[in-house]
């Protein structure tokens, strides 16, 4: 068992982004998470590895309720999740997720993309939403593709519009499900730069990848997950250099060439 | 704070998901009274479910008649009128198929469940020879049997020019004519020296090319042989058919010969050869245009005027040839689906491996593509299934049409005669049509899985 | 090694057995020629055998049938119809009476339709399984069979004109039909369908003010009264003003039948009701596949991205289900209008039971009439093809 977790007090409170306490998740009989204990603060960055099957995915699904655990407890900005909708409604509001299939509404110009939820879920004008989503897409770097249907844009670039679409909501906190594991080799790079600026610009975020430069170079602690369980947590130079569990070992060497 | 670095030192256990409150009840539960909105859909379908099932239990079973031999024993009753379903089963399934020869039909539907069930099955063995029997020999036999066979057959291709033959017009004795059989010789011979021909002007294998013709003329002249022969059995005009004999002899008959001629049609439609092409497209999309029924009143009103003046069909023959046409149409755009979803990789492996066109498709292609589109076909058989009870327009009493008749007879007039026909009726076509669609269901899960698999 | 004569043979095509026969463009040009010579010959067989039949039988033959007088009447004529009209103007009543039918089919089939394939993707067990027995009941019983029953059982066994007791106080179901109050409108209703068509308008205009308001920024105001003030209002206005030229006429007994009121024809019914409720069990099935085949993936970007169910189901998933439901949707409506052709069986006046019906019937030009007779639905379905083509490339993904 993992170490008892004291309650967080009111000043802690304001620090602790998610918290994870003695959380298991079923599919019916495959227990897929087990025991899970993470406290993530504001402005960290947790970057997540493990093989796959291993339940990394499920594990941030589980944060902003695409997913429901069964037991233990999840908080989510002060928000405890429940069965209740309303609080579901209120972490996902928080919460922005990036998806490994970019999951971008084919249907949908760049802009619409950006502006769907600021518009029906924020009540945002139509005019103040475009202009925040020109705003994001910008800073992702392709503001000249708005009027494009997403199936024109390379995958880099329509990964690039999801990160937009999520930071239009102004999130607090930000979820990567592999965003790099579908692109082509060449297209890495544009995403992980727009990553990386959104670390160093103090986001909070909780990335599944296997990109350990990127882990290497922007994350505050690297959790690694197998057979549903949390195997090992340490700040990136000593996970890398010093790795304890011998699952974490025989994983770095496999990955690690 | 918590610890900023962790390592497990023992790995937790797989367990058993919780026996949670959200039990399969109360999640259940759940469904129906979650919002004001659903609650009341949940009492509108109450509502529904108690609108509709009590009364037609009761009219069924509860307030039935079970037992009795006419009219009166079922107007004490407002439930069905069993009694009558009864006393007119034998018309609702031969028609007026004469009572003393009904085990001929009976024998053709037995033949038909013992062929049909193993092709059904997706693990029982043989299914080429099967397949063979069902197709091939099957329809020879049923119609051998249904009609008493002894055609009686007269002239064949050149009995025009052979005038002679039908001089020597007296038979063997045995149901045969001297006339046809040697009018059928000649042809044949005919037929074999110009595909001999034809192949040594194309420089194809002339050996090949008159094995095949000599093949194909057998058959057919086993066939000819089979219905020309006298078994002794007593004829039986089709005008007497009808119920649910007619309902599958119709959907068998289409079915059975729209497979090889949608499957033509598909490759023709496929092909790369222009004439071909437009050919097939029209002949397919010329069907798919036009109602059913259209096709029967051209069938029974026309067919007849395009052909020669000494031939005659009778009705249900030509019924049948427009069902088939029909059939054929749609199951060419189901093979051709099928067709489709075969990956060029495949086609170019079977050239590759040096296989001409018609072994291309036969050996690599049409089984996969055959395969893939049994749902489609057996789909399309229900529709079929549903579509012959429109030849009752064309004065040909299926079921639906025999069980209409048995309204009009004072005999058995009550106020539930009708409301018991259709329910007998329904209940039929039920059964067939939804068993049928539940069989294409599983092939579709089975193969699903067996893509996955692969 | 002899090069030179290597490279001439590659110069050279190759070619086996050195004959044109072996060249596979030949062989197809031999294929097609043979087909060719066999459609034209069956084609002239057939020609001769008709000639021959036709001049035996001593049927005429030509299109002048369609000026003769008819001398039949229909029962249902929505355009001026008489026994002394011709055989073309039968053809066209027929017709517009498939029109009919098949377009009030359509309508209704698609609301239903819509309504039971969403039952059947609800939440909500029961009526999900009630929406799944409509469907499994509905598209496995033949559809004759179906409008018999609604014509025979349901209809048929409605009481007769004098037995009958009105619902709602003037709606009658009888035997004979569907009695219910008719429209009757003097000099002047012009103004008061003026006045409702212009309260719509204004209405609509309202509705786009406002969104656009809305969008620009500035706070939401309802306009709901006015709204209400301008379609119900401004007609009634004009209906006061100008001395109620707008009534109801209601349908009274007069011996064994009604007067006054209009009246549907039991044959139009059953075949209308058969229609819908067959067509709807389909629709439903492609209207939940089409929902279904939405992936995942787009709900639960929706869903993360804060959006409700609500407007998760209306501004993503319906979208682009639509793109899936339209096309077999459009076949569905084709097969509607083919299907509206066994109005023969229960003799509702439709285009094929007045015209390959009792057209052929009395004047025996089976090839005409057959020939025509097809050629029309022919045009329909490619009419509905076109359109359908047009339709989906208009709402085809952009950039797909």
């Amino acid at each position: 068992m993992n170490v008892a977790m004291s309650t967080p007090t009111p000043a802690e409170h304001t620090l602790v982004a998610v918290e994870m306490a003695g959380v298991h998740k079923w599919f019916g009989q495959f227990h897929v998470l087990k025991d899970i204990n993470l406290t993530v603060m504001r402005k960290e960055r947790i970057v997540i590895c493990g093989p796959s099957g291993s339940g990394k995915s499920t594990l941030i699904r589980c944060i902003n309720g695409l997913e429901q655990h069964q037991r233990g407890r999840i908080v989510v900005n002060g928000t405890e999740l429940t069965r209740d909708v309303r609080s579901l409604d209120a972490a996902r509001r928080d919460v922005g997720m990036v998806f490994q299939q970019f999951n971008l509404f084919p249907h949908l110009t760049v802009l619409e993309n950006c502006t769907l939820a600021p518009i029906w879920v924020r009540g945002l004008s139509k005019a103040e939403a475009e202009m925040r989503a020109m705003h994001y897409l910008e800073r992702v770097r392709i503001p000249e593709q708005s009027y494009k249907y997403p199936s024109q844009l390379s995958g880099g670039q329509q990964q690039r519009v999801a990160i937009a679409r999520a930071l239009c909501m102004n999130p607090k906190i930000m979820l990567f499900d592999e965003p790099t594991s579908a692109l082509d080799p060449e297209m890495i790079k544009e995403v992980l730069d727009v990553m990386i600026e959104l670390a160093q610009e103090g986001m909070t975020m909780l990335v599944v990848s296997h990109e350990m430069g990127f882990a290497r170079e922007v994350a505050d602690r690297v959790v690694f997950m197998d057979d549903g369980q949390i195997v090992e947590i340490n700040g990136p130079d000593e996970f890398f250099a010093r790795p304890r569990h011998e699952r974490t070992k025989l994983f770095l060497s496999q990955i690690l060439r | 704070m918590t610890t900023r670095t962790f390592v497990r030192t023992a790995f937790a256990p797989n367990e058993p998901p919780p026996l949670e409150a959200d039990s399969t009840a109360s999640r259940f539960a759940r469904s129906l009274f979650a919002t004001p909105a659903n609650f009341a859909l949940t009492v509108l379908s109450v509502g529904i479910v108690a609108l509709v099932l009590p009364p037609l239990i009761r009219f069924l079973f509860l307030d039935a008649t079970w037992s009795g031999t006419s009219r009166d024993d079922c107007l004490a009753n407002a439930g069905a009128c069993w009694p009558f379903v009864r006393a007119k089963f034998g018309q609702f399934i031969y028609g007026f198929y004469p009572a003393a020869e009904r085990w001929r039909p009976n024998l053709v539907l037995a033949f038909g469940a013992l062929l049909l069930a193993p092709l059904l099955i997706p693990a029982a063995p043989f299914k080429r020879t099967n397949a063979l029997l069902f197709f091939g020999v099957y329809p020879v036999v049923s119609f051998v049997l249904l009609t008493g066979g002894n055609l009686d057959l007269q002239k064949f291709l050149l009995g025009r020019f052979l005038q002679w033959t039908t001089v020597a017009g007296v038979g063997f004795g045995i149901g045969l004519r001297w006339a046809f059989w040697t009018d059928f010789l000649f042809s044949a011979v005919v037929i074999v020296a110009l595909v001999a021909a034809l192949a040594a002007l194309l420089r194809a294998s002339v050996f090949a090319a008159v094995t095949a013709a000599g093949m194909v003329l057998a058959g057919l002249g086993i066939i000819l042989l089979a219905v020309d022969l006298d078994f002794g059995l007593a004829p039986v005009e089709t005008r007497s058919w009808g119920g649910f004999l007619v309902t599958l002899i119709v959907a068998v008959t289409g079915i059975v010969v729209s497979l090889p001629l949608g499957v033509l049609l598909a490759l023709g439609r496929r092909s790369r050869m222009p004439a071909v092409r437009y050919a097939c497209i029209l002949f397919i999309e010329f069907w798919r245009g036009v109602p059913l029924i259209t096709v029967l009143f051209f069938a029974t009103y026309m067919l007849p005027l395009f052909l020669p003046r000494d031939v005659t069909f009778d009705t249900l023959l030509r019924a049948l040839i427009g069902v088939a046409l029909f059939a054929a149409a749609y199951m060419a755009e189901v093979v051709r689906g099928g067709l489709q979803s075969i990956s060029r990789g495949q086609h170019e492996a079977a050239a590759a491996l040096g296989l001409g066109y018609w072994r291309m498709m036969g050996l690599i292609i049409l089984p996969q593509a055959l395969t893939l589109v049994i749902p489609g076909i057996v789909n399309n058989f229900i529709g079929l299934f549903k579509d012959t009870t429109l030849v009752l327009i064309v004065a040909i009493f299926d079921l639906l049409g025999q069980i209409r008749a048995s309204f009009a007879d004072p005999n058995w007039a009550t106020p539930v005669t009708l409301y018991t026909g259709f329910a007998f009726a329904g209940v039929i076509y039920f059964v067939f049509c939804f068993g049928m669609s539940r069989y294409a269901l599983y092939i579709e899960r089975r193969t699903a899985a067996y893509g996955r698999g692969s | 090694m002899k090069r030179p004569a290597a490279e001439s043979k590659a110069a050279a095509p190759p070619r086996r057995g050195g004959s044109l026969a072996a060249d596979p463009r030949f062989r197809a040009f031999v294929v097609q020629a043979i087909l060719l010579i066999a459609i034209v010959w069956i084609g002239w067989t057939l020609f001769e055998n008709i000639r021959q039949n036709l001049a035996a039988q001593k049927i005429a033959s030509g299109f002048g049938f369609f000026g003769e007088t008819a001398g039949f009447g229909i029962s249902q004529t929505l355009i001026p119809y008489t026994e002394e009209s011709t055989y073309g103007r039968a053809f066209f009543v027929g017709l517009v009476n498939t029109l009919i039918v098949s377009a009030l089919a359509i309508v209704f089939a698609t609301i239903l339709g819509f309504a039971v394939g969403i039952a059947r993707l609800s939440r909500n067990v029961l009526l999900a399984r009630l929406a799944e027995a409509y469907v499994e009941v509905l598209r496995n019983l033949p559809l004759l069979f179906q409008i018999l029953f609604w014509y025979l059982a349901v209809l048929g066994t409605l009481p007769g004109p004098r037995q009958s007791t009105p619902l709602l106080g003037a709606v009658y179901l009888t035997n004979r039909g569907i009695i219910f109050p008719k429209i009757g409108l003097e000099p002047g209703s012009g103004i008061v369908f003026g006045a409702l068509g212009i309260g719509f308008l204004l209405a609509l205009i309202l509705r786009f003010l406002q969104r656009r308001q809305m969008l620009m920024g500035s706070e939401r105001r309802s306009f709901g009264w006015l709204t209400l003030l301008l379609i119900v209002g401004l007609p009634a206005l004009a209906f006061v003003l100008t001395g109620a030229p707008v009534s109801l006429k209601w349908p009274e007994l007069r011996g064994f039948n009604f007067v006054g009121g209009a009246r549907l024809n039991p044959e139009l019914l059953a075949l209308l009701f058969a229609l819908s409720t067959y067509t709807a069990s389909f629709i439903a099935e492609i209207v939940r596949a089409g929902v279904l085949a939405v992936p995942r993936g787009q709900t639960e970007a929706a869903f993360s991205l804060g959006l409700s169910r609500r407007t998760t189901l209306r501004r993503v998933v319906a979208p682009q289900a639509m793109r899936l439901i339209v096309p077999p949707l459009t076949s569905q409506y084709l097969n509607i209008t083919k299907n509206s052709s066994l109005a023969a069986a229960i003799g509702y006046p439709d285009f094929f039971y007045v015209f390959a019906g009792t057209t052929l019937n009395q004047t025996g030009q089976a090839i005409e009439i057959i020939a025509i007779t097809m050629a029309v639905y022919l045009a329909i379905s490619l009419a509905t093809a076109i359109f359908m083509n047009w339709y989906n490339r208009a709402i085809a993904l952009k950039g797909a």
